[in-house]
């Protein structure tokens, strides 16, 4: 008996001094499980959301309770529309640095989903050396403010563009990240590179004032992501107004604000 | 009953009776570079037109300061032609630092003239007493008490003016023992909508105000004295016709103990201490506006603590004043707006960003008499000031326009001034040099988008000031004989680094409406230059006669005007005394105000001349019972006109007919 007791505290230690540092700071959203193993899918915020979501997974094994090591993935969000089903941009899938079990990657929702039309995640992956799907249905609701939008381009080419940083603005000078991409079909959304996208950060509220010292966003090699500079000087709602150049310098999407255009076209919204 | 209590005062501080023995008989005069009033409290039937006066109204009669107003209550002092970040103003020594990021709580609007005795008004660096200062200082003295006639005395003052519809009732109870004393006094003004000449009302114009303070003292022993002193006052619904928001609460509450000693030494004839705090709340309010583009909260504060240790010395021809002081001060002021659409989130940012600043500094006067006739005077001050903006969004909300910029900063500041004095009977020259720093405000180094409505711009603080530095010499010449006595002075000062806003064309304004965004910098040099000259003719004794003139110039390296500089202006009177009869007749007037500052706000403000009256009498009811009564109409023609420093030229009071009733009595007895 006591040993039986004794086992049962040691397992669940073990558990416990095994298991918390691979996913400090995140929030489980869901669990999709086959019979052999049980995906696990975090966000930092415990849901997805509309727009730009950080994904982390990792591969339970049913049985032994054990998260693999080994793994790879390849996933596809679908979207289930009336008529027609899309994909939307993604990212690869890789390991996170420093962790055991955690994988990571981005998809950028496009839409929401709403009463008739929903987003499923296939998620298709490897583990000691045996190919594995589970596939559910995920949640994606709406947003009350514009985190993604998808326009179509001067250039007659559709676009997707997606807020990702500041997570939590703040009264400062803030990072500002977006990731840009382009619908090549249905499927495939891959990134822009090399474009450029000024950044102008207004008050509608407050007279649609601006603010000083912004950075215009610049393509990242490292990241395939777009980064600049936006201050806010009080919090409150911001709608940061863009203009979306090509390398050769050709607007794409947006207009300048000035006295009389309220706003760009191509903007996205900001609110703290 | 005055000169008693002025011998009195006399065992309080020597200084006081030297300035005394050469006051005429005028509310402000300059003796020895000094502005005094002295009276029992600055409420003075005998020598007030208007005994029952605003401390504002006390103040506009001094010849080197000005008021800018931005309606009919808390009016700015400017002191040869400075304002409140170039001049020091104190309440016995004591920092007090209004809350408001736009100047619409002056410290002198936390006092009443129940609570004063006098007002001493130094030009330059010998208004460095208390710290750094380039234009000089107004020190607000709160009224000396003393143990010298044990009894009870009080009295009860009442006011009625025609126009705003303006009530004052106040009351002051003291009582004194041997060893004890307490007096408290109260002030309540109540103003409505003030009408300007031509029978206009100016809409958001009333004020409703009370002060109440308590001093109490002890003497310990012969040598030590004990005081301790509270004042509360507080400010409701306050209009601002100039601006676009009024004011719901501005309230301070200022306190100190003192300790005084005397005769601890042969040389050293009292070494004054005083420990103090006080706290300024100040909460705008633009809900009573018809208008406006939105809603906004702006409510600031600040909290002081202070010491300050002074010491006078005299040993055979050297007169020594020494002053040891310290503050710390926080000053914290925000903004949130309420937009329109309320699913919005409301928006908020700090405008003063709660800046803590510490100071020490140190200031010595060595006053040495040559000759009879001759004397003069050296003085050196030294501070240390130390800002740390408190607040970590403040920090990055203002660096978002200085990425560099660090918590804190250190500054030194350091003054000195010569001045040499020739006196004789009937002539007096004094003439002094003076070299002073000033640091920048809380405003000027870290102000937030603070919207000027003057000149219609917000203003961005700028951390990286250099302090502003000046170079100054005065003249000032008085002579009298038997029936007439003039006196004139000139001043300048040569300004380095002067502290100005200075539009940023790249920056978008916040405020809505506003023309674009001002950054604090710094003018490479200004010229600022102040003459007056008054004339006083006594042909019999029951008649004086007196005329007033003062001219001002200030303008920058490039020539152009500064703003808020005074026009040539002037005052004549003509008096009448008979017994207990007084008669006053006076006319105040400006001349064309041709040198302005277009770039900052201002436009060309027309000539005026004003024409005023007023009649006092006082009876004895019975022994030691008295009752005071005058009554005058200001502005008899009802002329509309704005002066130079009226913000956005709100247009200054109409007729006005008012009474002044005060009932006085005294049972202390006259005898020690």
């Amino acid at each position: 008996m006591a040993i039986a007791i004794f086992s049962i505290i040691a397992i669940a230690c073990q558990k416990e001094i095994t298991t918390p540092n691979e996913i400090d700071g995140l929030k489980k959203v869901q669990a999709i499980s086959n019979d052999t193993n049980t995906i696990e899918i975090y966000t930092k915020k415990g849901s997805f959301q509309l727009g730009y979501n950080n994904v982390y997974l990792r591969v339970k094994n049913n049985t032994t309770s054990q998260y693999a090591t080994d793994a790879t993935f390849d996933w596809t969000p679908l979207m289930h529309m009336m008529h027609m089903t899309h994909s939307c941009p993604k990212s690869i899938i890789k390991k996170v640095d420093g962790k055991e079990t955690l994988y990571q990657g981005y998809i950028v929702f496009q839409m929401p989903e709403n009463a008739s039309e929903h987003w499923t995640l296939q998620i298709k992956y490897q583990t000691n050396g045996k190919q594995f799907t589970v596939e559910d249905t995920i949640a994606v609701p709406n947003s009350t403010r514009k985190v993604v939008t998808s326009f179509t381009g001067t250039d007659a080419n559709k676009y997707i563009l997606a807020l990702i940083e500041p997570e939590t603005p703040q009264v400062a000078i803030n990072d500002f990240k977006v990731g840009l991409f382009s619908r090549q079909d249905m499927m495939n959304f891959p990134v822009v590179k090399n474009y450029s996208i000024d950044i102008d950060p207004r008050m509608p509220s407050m007279g649609n004032h601006g603010s000083p010292n912004n950075e215009n966003l610049i393509y990242q090699t490292t990241d395939s992501l777009y980064q600049g500079k936006a201050s806010f000087t009080m919090s409150g709602y911001w709608k940061i107004n863009l203009i979306l150049k090509n390398a050769s310098n050709d607007t794409i999407s947006g207009n300048a604000v000035t006295s009389s255009v309220e706003s760009s076209n191509l903007f996205l919204e900001v609110e703290f | 009953m005055k000169t008693i209590i002025i011998i009195c005062l006399a065992v309080f501080n020597t200084f006081h009776l030297f300035a005394q023995d050469t006051i005429p008989d005028s509310l402000f005069n300059i003796k020895l570079d000094e502005v005094v009033v002295k009276s029992k409290a600055l409420i003075n039937y005998n020598k007030q037109s208007k005994p029952l006066s605003t401390l504002d109204e006390y103040l506009e009669r001094a010849p080197n300061i000005s008021l800018v107003k931005r309606g009919n209550y808390a009016w700015e002092p400017m002191l040869n032609n400075m304002t409140t970040e170039r001049i020091n103003v104190t309440i016995d020594g004591m920092h007090v630092f209004g809350a408001c990021t736009d100047k619409m709580d002056p410290i002198t609007s936390y006092v009443d003239v129940s609570n004063l005795s006098e007002i001493n008004v130094t030009s330059g660096q010998k208004g460095s007493v208390y710290g750094p200062t380039i234009g000089g200082a107004i020190e607000l003295t709160q009224t000396k008490h003393d143990f010298c006639h044990p009894g009870w005395s009080g009295n009860i003052d009442m006011g009625f003016e025609s126009n705003a519809n303006l009530y004052t009732i106040g009351t002051a109870l003291k009582y004194v023992h041997q060893k004890f004393f307490i007096n408290t006094d109260f002030m309540f003004r109540d103003a409505g909508n003030y009408k300007a000449g031509k029978r206009t009302t100016v809409p958001f114009s009333q004020y409703t105000k009370y002060n109440i303070s308590t001093t109490v003292g002890w003497k310990i022993n012969d040598k030590n004295t004990l005081q301790s002193s509270v004042i509360f006052d507080r400010a409701k619904d306050v209009g601002y016709p100039a601006l676009p928001m009024d004011v719901s609460k501005a309230q301070a509450i200022i306190a100190s103990v003192q300790h005084t000693i005397e005769n601890v030494h042969p040389n050293i004839q009292n070494i004054e201490t005083k420990i103090y705090y006080n706290n300024v709340q100040h909460i705008m309010d633009d809900t009573k506006r018809p208008a406006v583009p939105i809603h906004m909260d702006m409510p600031g504060l600040t909290n002081t603590y202070g010491m300050y240790s002074k010491m006078n010395i005299e040993k055979g021809k050297h007169e020594i004043n020494l002053n040891i002081n310290t503050y710390h001060n926080q000053s914290k002021a925000e903004m949130t707006m309420y937009p329109k659409d309320t699913s919005e989130q409301i928006m908020f940012m700090y405008t003063w960003p709660d800046i803590r600043t510490t100071y020490v500094g140190a200031y010595l006067q060595d006053k040495m008499y040559l000759h009879t006739n001759h004397s003069i005077s050296y003085a050196a001050s030294i501070g240390y000031q130390r800002t740390k903006i408190a607040s970590e969004m403040g920090l990055n909300s203002l660096k978002i326009f200085y990425p560099t910029l660090a918590p804190n900063k250190n500054r030194a500041v350091m003054g000195t001034s010569f001045a040499y004095a020739f006196q004789k009977k009937n002539a007096e020259l004094n003439l002094s040099f003076g070299y002073g720093q000033r640091t920048p405000s809380v405003s000027e180094a870290y102000g937030f988008y603070l919207f000027n409505s003057f000149d219609k711009y917000d203003y961005i603080g700028n951390p990286f000031l250099k302090n502003e530095q000046s170079i100054e010499s005065e003249i000032k010449l008085s002579y009298s004989i038997s029936k007439i006595k003039t006196q004139t002075s000139l001043s300048y000062f040569h300004i380095y680094n002067y502290i100005i806003g200075k539009h940023n064309p790249t920056l978008l304004p916040m405020t809505i409406g506003a023309s674009g965004v001002r950054e604090y910098t710094a003018l490479k040099h200004v010229n600022l230059v102040h003459l007056d000259w008054s004339l006083e003719y006594k042909p019999i004794q029951s008649i004086k006669t007196k005329a007033y003139f003062k001219y001002s110039f200030g303008q920058d390296y490039q020539k152009q005007n500064l703003p808020l500089i005074s026009p040539f202006s002037y005052r004549f009177s003509l008096a009448y005394y008979y017994k207990g009869l007084e008669l006053e007749l006076s006319v105040d007037g400006a001349a064309k105000q041709n040198k302005y500052s277009k770039t900052y706000g201002e436009d060309l403000t027309k000539a005026y001349a004003l024409l005023h009256f007023s009649a006092g009498y006082f009876f004895t009811i019975k022994e030691h019972h008295r009752i005071y009564i005058k009554a005058g109409i200001e502005n008899i023609v009802d002329t509309y006109y704005s002066t130079f420093s009226d913000w956005n030229n709100i247009p200054r009071k109409g007729r006005n007919f008012f009474v002044n009733i005060s009932f006085a009595f005294d049972k202390a007895s006259k005898t020690k």
